[in-house]
């Protein structure tokens, strides 16, 4: 319907990370238990707008997505123009941590998807007392490569579109085509080397093997959820992570790939809710 | 991890015959030529290549985003800048409706070891998305019950 508004907030918020002020854009409804949501990498927070208009979750959860400094509205720090990005284990952790303290959250249940699946097991192994649930979408402690990442940023390749290419097989075959486009548009619009310095936290820092048997889910619920198309982080990686942890609740996801929340939502949705209704149940109780 | 995973499914995800899968591919000429979006895509793109079939290649002549040239290998002396090769299973799942997982993608492939992509990657990867396309086409072209 033409003039229809959705309820979505979009706010810039000033964070202090590593002494520098950040000047990071976020997304905002619905009241109730915060949940923070990390979006993939090369990629920004417009990946999770059906989650932050869906009726039933923003009764009970207060949605927040935001763009990782460099990514969508969140521009580079200033200091950082002209340098090389790269996103590590401790400035991935700073900055959520930062942004929620920042925002005054308490205690918030945070979902993120790839390196934003990763990282919060980082946040788990490190940082557990301080969330109230941690989700991981297409989650492992480690995947294989599958191709040169020297390819994302060079000069004879048009980044955007080689960028969108590489992911685009990441997404199950038959969802939604406009959301599959979109999802492609947002790689499409990354800025230059910003998908290959996520990587570097991916491929080479933040590999997690041998320290996730740490995790103790009594200090904090962790669900992992990953799509059967993912061939990136694919569901053998999931489960065998998830083997490693007792207590982890770890689901493959059908018709899915790597970005579900944004390749298709409906789909996404019937997962996601079960795990929404169980943490609000463990906080009734 | 990933090899094991390999050697776990070396059994065809989908029943095929040989001569079909060859026929198939020899239909992306007339394919890519009825459509006009993907070779427009294409417009900026020369390139001589190895494409098909690891049982029976193809030597691919691409310009400016139309294949010219399709000849089966071995051709004496034919050189090539790059080459995208995977098995006759490989190609029979990829071009079904809905592909199994792990057998949907050109690069899935090459993780699961059922392709190879060899020479100069340069204009394989800055046509990326072309690629994907072409050799999709038969997809659309009711390979596997698609229509």
């Amino acid at each position: 319907m033409s003039g229809f508004i959705e309820p979505i907030v979009g706010c810039y918020v000033h964070v202090e990370i590593d002494g520098e002020i950040n000047r990071i854009y976020f997304e905002e409804n619905g009241t109730g238990i915060p949940l923070v949501c990390l979006h993939t990498a090369g990629s920004d927070a417009r990946q999770w707008r059906h989650l932050l208009v869906d009726e039933e979750f923003t009764k009970n959860f207060r949605v927040i997505a935001f763009d990782m400094p460099w990514h969508g509205k969140s521009n580079p720090p200033d200091s950082q123009y002209g340098s090389e990005y790269r996103l590590t284990t401790a400035s991935y952790t700073t900055t959520i941590r930062a942004l929620c303290n920042a925002l005054k959250l308490e205690r918030p249940v945070v979902m993120g998807c790839s390196i934003g699946g990763r990282i919060v097991l980082n946040l788990a192994i490190e940082h557990a007392r301080e969330f109230r649930a941690l989700i991981g979408l297409e989650s492992a402690d480690f995947q294989q490569p599958w191709y040169d990442t020297t390819w994302l940023n060079r000069s004879d390749v048009h980044g955007g579109e080689v960028c969108a290419a590489l992911v685009s097989g990441l997404i199950a075959p038959d969802g939604p085509e406009a959301a599959r486009n979109e999802t492609l548009w947002g790689y499409k619009q990354g800025g230059p080397g910003i998908f290959k310095g996520d990587l570097y936290f991916y491929r080479v820092d933040g590999d997690l093997r041998g320290r996730t048997g740490s995790i103790d889910v009594r200090d904090c619920p962790l669900y992992l959820l990953t799509g059967e198309y993912d061939f990136s982080c694919t569901p053998e990686d999931t489960l065998r992570t998830a083997a490693g942890i007792p207590g982890v609740k770890a689901t493959v996801m059908e018709r899915l790939g790597h970005f579900p929340m944004s390749e298709n939502p409906e789909q996404f949705r019937r997962y996601i809710a079960p795990v929404l209704q169980d943490i609000l149940e463990k906080q009734s109780s | 991890m990933e090899s094991e995973r390999v050697r776990q499914t070396t059994d065809p995800p989908v029943p095929f015959a040989h001569d079909a899968v060859i026929a198939a591919f020899k239909a992306i000429p007339g394919l890519l030529a009825r459509d006009a979006a993907l070779t427009a895509r294409g417009r900026w793109l020369d390139v001589d290549c190895l494409l098909g079939p690891s049982t029976q290649p193809f030597h691919v002549a691409i310009r400016a985003g139309q294949i010219v040239d399709m000849t089966p290998a071995p051709v004496l002396m034919r050189s090539w800048r790059f080459a995208y090769r995977a098995t006759p299973a490989a190609f029979a799942a990829y071009w079904q409706a809905m592909p199994p997982a792990g057998w949907h993608d050109l690069l899935a492939l090459t993780k699961r070891g059922q392709a190879t992509l060899e020479g100069d990657l340069h204009p394989f990867m800055a046509h990326l998305q072309y690629f994907k396309d072409l050799l999709a086409l038969p997809r659309q072209n009711g390979f596997g019950g698609a229509s």
